[in-house]
């Protein structure tokens, strides 16, 4: 076994692995996202290219997933604050 | 030494993209057999142009959606970063 790695490149490396674990995290985001709206938006057999209204589904579908996702929050936290008052 | 830290970030970093890759193997395979291959016959190429064919650009498709998909994630993301910055 080589030495072990000195103090600052110790560090350096804690700090690369946790970068490359958030973008590990994106991407899986990614994918989660890219099937969920695929099987929304793409119902017909596959073309060479995608039609208008797909396209614009895909991207909406990802933009109403990630409000629908603030909403539940807000809307949590109002309950909450509501609960706490009664 | 600072050989064997880029050994070790270069390790990380393929690795990470070979899991990545194979995610997205297995998504295509999943969603494009579902699509394509809706009553399996004995072969995929006996007659069955059709199907390879649809396979084919179903994997086209499914790349495109998911780089779509990345696009309008990260303009999200950056988008409200900003306004949270702003709301600061």
């Amino acid at each position: 076994m080589a030495d072990k790695f000195d103090e600052a490149t110790q560090k350096e490396l804690s700090q690369f692995v946790e970068t490359e674990q958030a973008q590990a995290r994106l991407h899986q985001s990614i994918h989660t996202f890219t099937s969920m709206c695929w099987d929304k938006c793409i119902t017909g057999t596959p073309s060479t290219r995608f039609s208008r209204s797909e396209e614009s589904c895909l991207a909406n579908c990802v933009d109403r997933f990630l409000d629908t996702s603030l909403f539940m929050v807000k809307q949590i936290e109002h309950q909450r604050e509501q609960a706490r008052y009664q | 030494m600072a050989a064997r830290k880029e050994a070790v970030m270069n390790q990380i970093r393929s690795e990470l993209a070979l899991a990545n890759a194979q995610e997205l193997m297995n998504k295509t395979n999943e969603k494009c057999f579902a699509k394509c291959v809706t009553k399996p016959s004995t072969s995929l190429s006996s007659s069955e142009e059709a199907r390879t064919t649809c396979l084919s650009r179903c994997l086209d498709r499914y790349m495109e959606a998911f780089n779509l998909v990345s696009k309008v994630y990260i303009a999200r993301v950056s988008k409200e970063r900003l306004n949270e910055r702003d709301s600061v």
